[in-house]
Parts: C-alpha cells; sequence; structure tokens
C-alpha cells in the first residue's frame, strides 16, 4: 500500500488493479482495424450457404442437388445422406443427447438445416439454395410444451423410442427429455401443510434470443498437404470446440487450430456446437478449401441457441410477519426438438436451485421437467449464469407477491428475510455455498439513494388521482464463476481456467488466457491485475486469448467466469513469478528471501534504505544471472481449480409510469447498486453494468420468440425482435459496494451478467408494482405497450374521462 | 448477368470496378475492397452497423447497390482519421468508453460523423434520436451519447467540423 506521494506515483503509473485504464482494444475497433471472423479472407475462400426447412415438423421424401449442381459456381451440394459414411451426420450434444448435423429422414423444427451450398461467392451459394428441391410431408407440429406429455402429443424424436434415457437420466415419454428434482420434498410439504400463509403464482420467462450483433460464423480451412485443419469460428469456447471437433472428425487435436478472433459479442449465443461448423468443415476437409459460413439474422433468431422458455410454478410459505419458511417450484422447461441446452454436463437445468435467492429459506424443493417440442434447439445463458436468470425471476416475483397477500411493504419484506451478513459462508436450502454479502447494507443504501419513502409517498398520490406509477425492486444473488470441478464439467473436462505469463527481460510481459473476450475489455484488464501483482506497468503487458495453439487450456468465457476463474488463475500464475523472483532478487542483494519486503514494484531489504531491486531489473537478471541451480527465465503458468462458485449480489430499483390510454411505460428512473468484490476497473464495470441493464430491459420491456400453431416462427428479424434504440433505452445510475469473495485470491467475483439477471425482475415487479393496488397480482413478460394495455382495458382503465 | 463498370471515389482514392448489378455495397467494400471495418449484422437496414457515408448522408450499405454509388463519394470508417490524426468522434469512443465488442462501432462513428455535420451543438435527446438507426447491444447508450457530445464540443471549439 502506497504511504507517501512517491510510493503513490509509482502505484497509479502501474495502472493496476483498480484503476479506470482506457481500453487496450479500444484504437482497433475504432479505426476499422478490427479482426471479426466474416474479416477472415483466405485465398481461394468457398462459401457455404444453408437450405433449411419450412416446415416444423415432416418426413423428408426426396431431396434433389442437379439442379443446384449444375449452376456454374456451386462446387458441392452436403446432405445427411453425404455425412453418413463419416458418422457425421448426428452429433452429441453438450446435454448428452444428439442433435442432427443435417436433418436425417425427418425435420423437427422450422428452418431446421437440411443440406449446405457450398459455391465460389455468397451470391452463387445463395441461388444454390433456391435450386435445392426438397420434398416434405408435412407432420402435425408439437408446439405447446403443456401437451408435450400428451398421450396423443406427436412423436418428435422417433430415434429415442422405446429409450427410457436421453441422456439425462429417466424419462416417461417420448417427448420428455428428462427430470430433476433438488431439495427436500417431504420436508417442503410439510412445511406448507402447516403454514400461516402461502402463495402459489404461475409464470413464464418467455422464450428469447440473446442476438449479439454479429451473428456466429467460421472459416473453416483444411490443408491437405499438411493434414492440418484451422478454424476460425465465433467461439466463446475455443478450446473445448478444439476437443469436440477432434472427438467428432478423429482427427488429434494436436492437428486441430481454433481461432477465436475478434467477436461481435455473444452473450450465451457463441458457446455451442452449431451445424452449420459441422459442415463447413466436414467441406472444407472434402474439397481441400478454405470454407466460409456466414449465419443471416433470421438464420440466427431462428435456429442457434434461444434462451429460457422455462414454465414455473413457484410457491411461498410464510408466517404471517412475512417470514418466508419454506419455497416449492415446479418447471416445465421447452428444449425444442434436442436436447442441446449449453450448462456444465451434470446439470440439465444449469444453477437454477439458486432461487432461494438472498433469503434465508430454511426448506426448500424443486422440480424440473424437461419435454422436446417442434422447436430450435438451445437453452443457452443469455448473459447470465446457467438458468440463474429464471431463478432469480422466479423468487424475485414471489416475494412481491407474498409482499402483496401480506400488505407488508416490498423493501421491507425483503430486509426481513435476508440472509444477515454474519451468516456467511451460509449454506442454502438447495445446496449451495453463498461465500458472502452484505444485502441489508446494500437494500438501505438504494432506498435512501433514491428516496424510497418519498417514491411511495407519491406513488400514494398519484393513485388517488387514477395516474399509474410502479416502483420496482429486485435484491438480486447471482452464482456464476463456474466452477469447481467436482461439480462442474463439460463432456468431462472440468471447468477450471487458465493463464500462462512471460516475462521478458526488458520487463515486459505476454500473458495468454483460456478465457475469450467478446467486448468484456480482458486485454485490459488482465494486464492489470497482472500490473499490480508483479509491479510491471500494465501499458507493456501484452494479453491474448482465443487461438488453441498459443494459449493454455481454458474453458471459455461465458457465466461470468473469467475474472472469478480466470482472473484467479492470473493472480496466481503471477504470484509464482513473484515469488521466484524473490529468490532472484535476494540472489542480487546477497541476503535471504525472507528479509525481503514486496513494495508495489520491487523488493527491499527489511530496514536498510536503499537496498532493493526492481522488478525490472529482476526480469533482466532471470536470464543471465539466477541463484545456483535456479534454471533461468521468468514464467508461469496456472490451471485455476476454483474451491467455491462467487456470488454476485446488488438491489436494484426502478421507477416507471404508464400512460392509461396507450399502455406505454415510460422508466423515470433506474438505480442499480452492484456489489462484485473486488473491482479491477471501475470504467469497464460501468460500461458492463449499462449493457448488462439495457440487455434486461430488452428481455422485460418486448422481446420474444413467438410461434404460431404450426411451429412457424414469427418475428424472426429485426423487423420485428426487440433491440431498443437510444431512444427507448433508460437512463442509468449505477453505485456500488465492495464486498470480497473470501476465497477469489482478489477477492473479486465477476459483474457482467448481473445486471441482466437482477435488471429484468426489477422492471417486471415494477410494472406489477403500478398495477397492484387493483386487484393485479402478476402480468407476464415482456410489457409491450400492447401487453400493458391489454390489462389497462381489462381492468377498464383506458377508457378516457 | 453482365457486370457493370462502376467508378466511385472511397475514402478520397478513386475506385473503378465490375460489379454485378445485384451486387451490395457493403459486399463490394468489404469483399472486393477489402474495407472489412463497415460490417453486417441483419441484411434489413435496422442495425446500422454497415452504415457509411454515401453523397453526405449516411447510408446502410446492405441495402444499397454498388451501382447506384456511381460517380459517388463514399466514407467509411477506414477514411475517418486524417493525415494520422484521430477524428474527435474516434477519440470521444475512446474517452468515454463508448464501445466494447467493437462491431457496431465502425457504423455508430460514421452515422456521428454525419450527424454532428447535421447538428453541431446537439441535446442528449437529440443525440439519442439521431442514432436511433445504429443499435448496439453492449453499452446501453449511455457513453455512445457521451461520445458524440465529446465529438460535438472539440469541434466546435475547433471551429465547426
Amino acid at each position: 500500500m502506497a504511504s507517501t506521494a512517491e510510493d503513490l506515483d509509482r502505484e497509479q503509473k502501474l495502472e493496476g488493479i483498480g484503476c479506470a485504464r482506457k481500453r487496450k482494444e479500444d484504437p482497433r475497433f475504432i479505426q476499422g482495424k478490427g479482426y471479426y471472423v466474416d474479416d477472415v479472407q483466405l485465398p481461394g475462400t468457398l462459401f457455404g450457404a444453408v437450405v433449411r426447412s419450412p416446415y416444423a415438423h415432416a418426413r423428408i421424401k426426396s431431396i434433389n442437388k442437379d439442379k443446384a449442381m449444375a449452376l456454374p459456381g456451386v462446387k458441392a451440394v452436403l446432405t445427411a445422406e453425404d455425412l453418413k459414411p463419416l458418422k457425421l451426420h448426428w452429433m452429441p450434444t453438450l446435454a448428452g443427447d444428439v442433435q442432427a448435423v443435417l436433418a436425417d429422414e425427418k425435420v423437427c423444427f422450422q428452418y431446421q438445416e437440411i443440406a449446405m451450398v457450398i459455391a465460389d461467392d455468397r451470391y452463387i451459394a445463395a441461388d444454390g439454395v433456391d435450386l435445392v428441391e426438397v420434398e416434405y410431408e408435412p407432420l402435425p407440429a408439437l408446439v405447446d410444451p403443456h401437451k408435450a406429455m400428451d398421450a396423443d402429443a406427436p412423436v418428435i424424436r422417433e430415434d429415442l423410442v422405446g429409450k427410457d434415457e436421453a441422456g439425462q437420466g429417466k424419462r416417461v415419454h417420448n417427448n420428455h427429455i428428462f427430470r430433476w428434482e433438488v431439495g427436500d420434498k417431504a420436508g417442503t410439504d410439510k412445511v406448507f401443510d402447516g403454514a400461516e400463509v402461502t402463495v402459489k403464482q404461475a409464470m413464464v420467462n418467455p422464450r428469447v434470443h440473446p442476438c449479439p450483433l454479429e451473428t456466429c460464423g467460421c472459416v473453416a480451412s483444411f490443408d491437405k498437404a499438411r493434414g492440418d485443419l484451422t478454424v476460425y469460428m465465433t467461439s466463446q469456447a475455443p478450446h473445448v470446440i478444439r476437443t469436440v471437433v477432434s472427438l467428432l472428425s478423429g482427427l488429434p487435436e494436436s492437428k486441430i487450430r481454433i481461432i477465436s478472433p475478434d467477436i461481435g459479442g455473444g452473450f450465451g449465443n457463441k458457446v455451442g456446437v452449431y451445424p452449420g461448423y459441422v459442415v463447413a468443415i466436414v467441406a472444407s476437409i472434402v474439397l481441400g478449401r478454405p470454407v466460409k459460413w456466414i449465419e443471416s439474422r433470421i438464420d440466427n433468431l431462428s435456429t442457434t441457441a434461444f434462451a429460457r422458455d422455462y414454465h414455473m410454478v413457484g410457491e411461498l410459505a410464510a408466517d404471517k410477519n412475512g417470514r418466508i419458511k419454506g419455497l416449492r417450484v415446479n418447471v416445465l422447461a421447452d428444449h425444442g426438438a434436442f436436447n442441446a441446452h449449453a450448462q456444465p454436463t451434470k446439470w440439465p437445468a444449469g444453477l437454477f436451485s439458486i432461487c432461494t435467492g438472498s433469503y434465508d429459506i430454511p426448506t426448500a424443493h424443486v422440480q424440473v421437467d424437461g419435454v422436446y417440442t417442434n422447436k430450435a434447439p438451445g437453452g443457452v445463458a443469455y448473459r447470465c449464469s446457467f438458468r440463474v436468470t429464471e431463478a432469480v425471476h422466479l423468487i424475485e416475483r414471489m416475494i412481491d407477491i407474498l409482499a402483496l397477500k401480506l400488505g407488508i411493504d416490498k423493501a421491507e419484506i425483503r430486509l426481513r428475510n435476508f440472509i444477515q451478513p454474519e451468516q456467511f459462508p451460509y449454506n442454502s436450502a438447495l445446496g449451495w455455498q453463498y461465500d458472502s454479502g452484505n444485502y441489508p447494507a446494500a437494500l438501505k443504501k438504494v432506498m435512501e439513494a433514491v428516496d424510497y419513502a418519498g417514491l411511495r409517498k407519491e406513488q400514494e398520490e398519484k393513485r388517488k388521482r387514477g395516474e399509474l406509477m410502479g416502483i420496482g425492486i429486485c435484491t438480486f444473488t447471482e452464482i456464476v464463476g463456474a466452477g469447481p470441478s467436482k461439480a462442474c464439467d463439460v463432456l468431462g473436462v472440468g471447468m477450471f481456467d487458465s493463464c500462462e505469463i512471460r516475462v521478458h527481460p526488458t520487463g515486459s510481459a505476454i500473458a495468454r488466457m483460456g478465457t475469450i473476450s467478446q467486448g468484456q475489455g480482458h486485454q485490459t484488464t488482465y494486464a492489470q491485475i497482472i500490473a499490480t501483482e508483479l509491479g510491471l506497468p500494465s501499458e507493456v503487458i501484452q494479453v491474448e486469448e482465443g487461438d488453441t495453439s498459443t494459449a493454455p487450456y481454458g474453458l471459455g468465457t461465458y457465466g461470468s467466469r473469467s475474472t472469478p476463474v480466470g482472473g484467479a488463475a492470473t493472480a496466481v500464475a503471477a504470484r509464482k513469478i513473484r515469488d521466484k523472483a524473490r529468490n532472484i532478487a535476494a540472489h542480487l542483494l546477497e541476503v535471504s528471501p525472507d528479509d525481503l519486503d514486496w513494495d508495489i514494484d520491487r523488493f527491499k531489504v527489511k530496514g536498510v534504505p536503499g537496498q532493493e531491486k526492481t522488478m525490472k531489473e529482476i526480469a533482466w537478471a532471470a536470464y543471465n544471472n539466477v541463484p545456483p541451480g535456479m534454471e533461468m527465465g521468468l514464467e508461469a503458468v496456472e490451471y485455476y481449480d476454483p474451491p467455491n462458485f462467487t456470488y454476485p449480489f446488488g438491489a436494484y430499483v426502478c421507477v416507471l409510469d404508464i400512460d392509461r390510454y396507450t399502455g406505454e411505460t415510460k422508466v423515470r428512473r433506474f438505480y442499480a447498486l452492484d456489489d462484485c468484490g473486488t473491482r479491477i476497473n471501475p470504467m469497464i464495470i460501468e460500461g458492463q453494468i449499462h449493457g448488462g441493464l439495457t440487455e434486461a430491459f430488452a428481455v422485460a420491456m418486448g422481446q420474444l420468440l413467438s410461434f404460431d400453431e404450426d411451429g412457424n416462427i414469427q418475428g424472426n428479424s429485426l423487423m420485428d425482435y426487440f433491440l431498443p434504440t437510444a431512444v427507448e433505452t433508460p437512463h442509468w445510475e449505477t453505485d456500488y459496494t465492495v464486498t470480497p469473495s473470501p476465497h477469489h485470491p482478489l477477492g473479486a467475483k465477476g459483474v457482467a451478467e448481473s445486471p441482466h439477471v437482477g435488471g429484468i425482475p426489477c422492471f417486471t415487479n415494477g410494472v406489477n408494482d403500478a398495477f397492484s393496488h387493483l386487484g393485479v397480482t402478476h402480468i407476464d413478460m415482456p410489457h409491450t405497450a400492447f401487453s400493458v394495455w391489454k390489462t389497462l382495458h381489462e381492468l377498464g382503465l383506458d377508457k378516457r374521462p | 448477368m453482365a457486370k457493370q463498370h462502376i467508378t466511385f471515389t472511397l475514402n478520397g482514392e478513386k475506385i473503378e470496378i465490375l460489379v454485378e448489378p445485384r451486387e451490395l455495397l457493403i459486399h463490394t467494400l468489404r469483399e472486393k475492397l477489402h474495407q472489412t471495418g463497415s460490417h453486417i449484422g441483419c441484411e434489413t437496414s435496422h442495425c446500422g452497423a454497415c452504415t457509411v457515408d454515401l453523397n453526405g448522408k449516411s447510408v446502410k450499405s446492405c441495402t444499397v447497390l454498388t451501382v447506384q454509388a456511381e460517380g459517388g463519394t463514399v466514407t467509411t470508417v477506414e477514411g475517418l482519421a486524417t493525415n494520422g490524426q484521430l477524428h474527435p468522434l474516434q477519440e470521444g469512443f475512446m474517452q468515454e468508453h463508448g464501445l466494447q465488442c467493437g462491431y457496431c462501432t465502425p457504423g455508430m462513428l460514421m452515422r456521428a460523423y454525419r450527424f454532428l455535420q447535421e447538428n453541431p451543438n446537439p441535446s442528449e435527446e437529440e443525440i439519442r434520436w439521431g442514432m436511433s438507426g445504429n443499435l448496439c447491444r453492449c453499452t446501453g447508450y449511455q457513453n455512445i451519447v457521451k461520445a458524440v457530445q465529446y465529438a460535438a464540443k472539440k469541434l466546435q471549439a475547433a471551429g465547426g467540423a
């Protein structure tokens, strides 16, 4: 810690942890020099375009490629029949199921991949798609998940008929995938039977899509002479992709290089393995030329990785003072036609069992049933840790509904139920150990900042005048940083992450990571961690990610795991280097290592002013003058397996006004307090919170992938799918408290997903609050003007006086 | 289809090129002229990632045919800096943390470049409306607004764009 002005100056020059350092990534992006997958232009590249099904459920009677093949410039048309000899017409999913790479005799969702046309340019490929003739026999489509397990429901997965298991435990119906239960069922039932008060509410987290501005895509390049495969890919997990590609293709991992270049946003959309990648790779191997496949926006919204589609029933049991005694949850999860959700393998409902939230709930039971429907596969974590958005939504709606029933203020009921600061580490009824938190302090700080009492008074006065004003509260706890390998793996690979640091003779350094930024600013923030740990200026620390041939193996970036896991690996790797540096410094200064103190950027001999060696000097010595028996060089690698998840939290309040006659909702104020533990770069944290809140606003107020009764997806372009513009997006106010994680080397917890997870229920609680004096208990998202107007109309409030 | 001979000025340089009549300007820029700064996000004119300046107007180059640029002047993000000096907007986006993944940024910069010539001294609301044809999924726009304000101030001080 700096004590003099000179020390402070030395520390500030490092631009380490806590510094609002400007981003290292920006110069290339603002000059149009980013390098995204579609910018990769290899000589001789062919373009792939996908033939897709117009039907949600149909048998394929025939596919005729002749006309397409006759088009000049078309090089190949690949179908399931072509992939069959390679056994690549089906592929394993991350969830223990299989998925058709190209439809095999039958299509199970609209826009499903039937064939890929490979041609000299994208225009010819698109023309070729139009010339592929496919004859279908339409089948009845199953759209409503509530009807999936009816006796007469259409069988979607004929390949699974007769199997009582689809990779995630026992199933009881042809369209059933799994049942997952956690908690004490008998104990919970007993609490409900004897409860003074109970509330029960059905609610839907509708099907939405992460919709990053850049769609998914790849450039696969197989070098026949060398036998090497290089794939540039929009992947949030390049190393895992390499393992999967190796398993599927039979090529050794050493012959495969996956490169995630700059990624134009991910938000969970770019975790999985999609058919387009697989077919492009096969096409490149077959044709010996680079093959590029880039999704259109319609393909993206229609096929690659929806999120949510959780149909939940929540119940709370409480005493009449509002102290919660039990939570019971039943979920029907619509997973689409293949179980291809992207969760740690052992968790069919992700980390949904965080649904006891920030509250000390002694007893709980959760049951989740997954079902197949004729919709695209997916179920990804859209800017959240696995199924945590759904979990937080459930508990935050339920506690409001309980408050309403008991006539207790919505802030007050939270204060009565919070896990108290002295209860950490806290073991939840559903099996998690929360690492640290101070929930009452966070909520009280926000209540004071927004003058909560004043807002309630204003609301009361407005209600007397017939005006609709809502105050939404959300006090969420996330579970991020997956995760301890004893609990989490992807296809058997533990969910550790990694960092390799090399310090050069002149005192600059390069760090290579197993994670991959999609806009989070890793090049900037990881360098800050190393700067503080090693006393080298962050300016001379280069951070590289995303190339499996140079970076150490890591599980990638999603579920807010980069800072909790990759950041921890960085700190530990840097500390290994500092330990070695201490020994070198002791050798140079001819003292014992124990006689040295670390001071910002140097080791000093205790009690002897002026006897010191800077890290820069030590770096030079590491390459020419090390203690006898020590190897030269100054580098380290760490594969960090976290001992626990981290549990960021926050308290949000929004204030909104509803136009009685149009149903339009105007968010007047949104105040977000986040506690992500130690803060590495406050500027980047604030930016992440702005972005997460905006995505929360989008989900709560407008996003929806809907289907008609034949399974036709409706609204799959940006004409209809709601991405807020600068005009609709509210103004954000941010605040923070700091409660470090006790088990993370830096005390950091991760932040980018909190605002999405906490923001959605805050908005929906706000809209519901506006109606809560009118006998309305719950209105589902999205709260479009039309949806709100329907409520107004039912209540007769839309009639002008 | 018979190719058309097209001539236009791109970032101050004269371009002559043969294109199919149906070829979109964004594809010509990115794939034939290797100016990959402008991006494709939606193909339907909604997202604005492909925004470039054509004859003094912001256009979405994913829905402009290259033949429509005949004889015209096109400016893309690659032409924004002059004599090695960043444009105040580029500085503003960096100083105010107006970008994250960077995918929308070239389109945002090009729209703001034109917008500040249309309205050199805009209010926050005018900026939000003026930039509303460009979508960003990362920033929540607040810092983009600040970046445009930063540039407006700097351009005003320098005596206009």
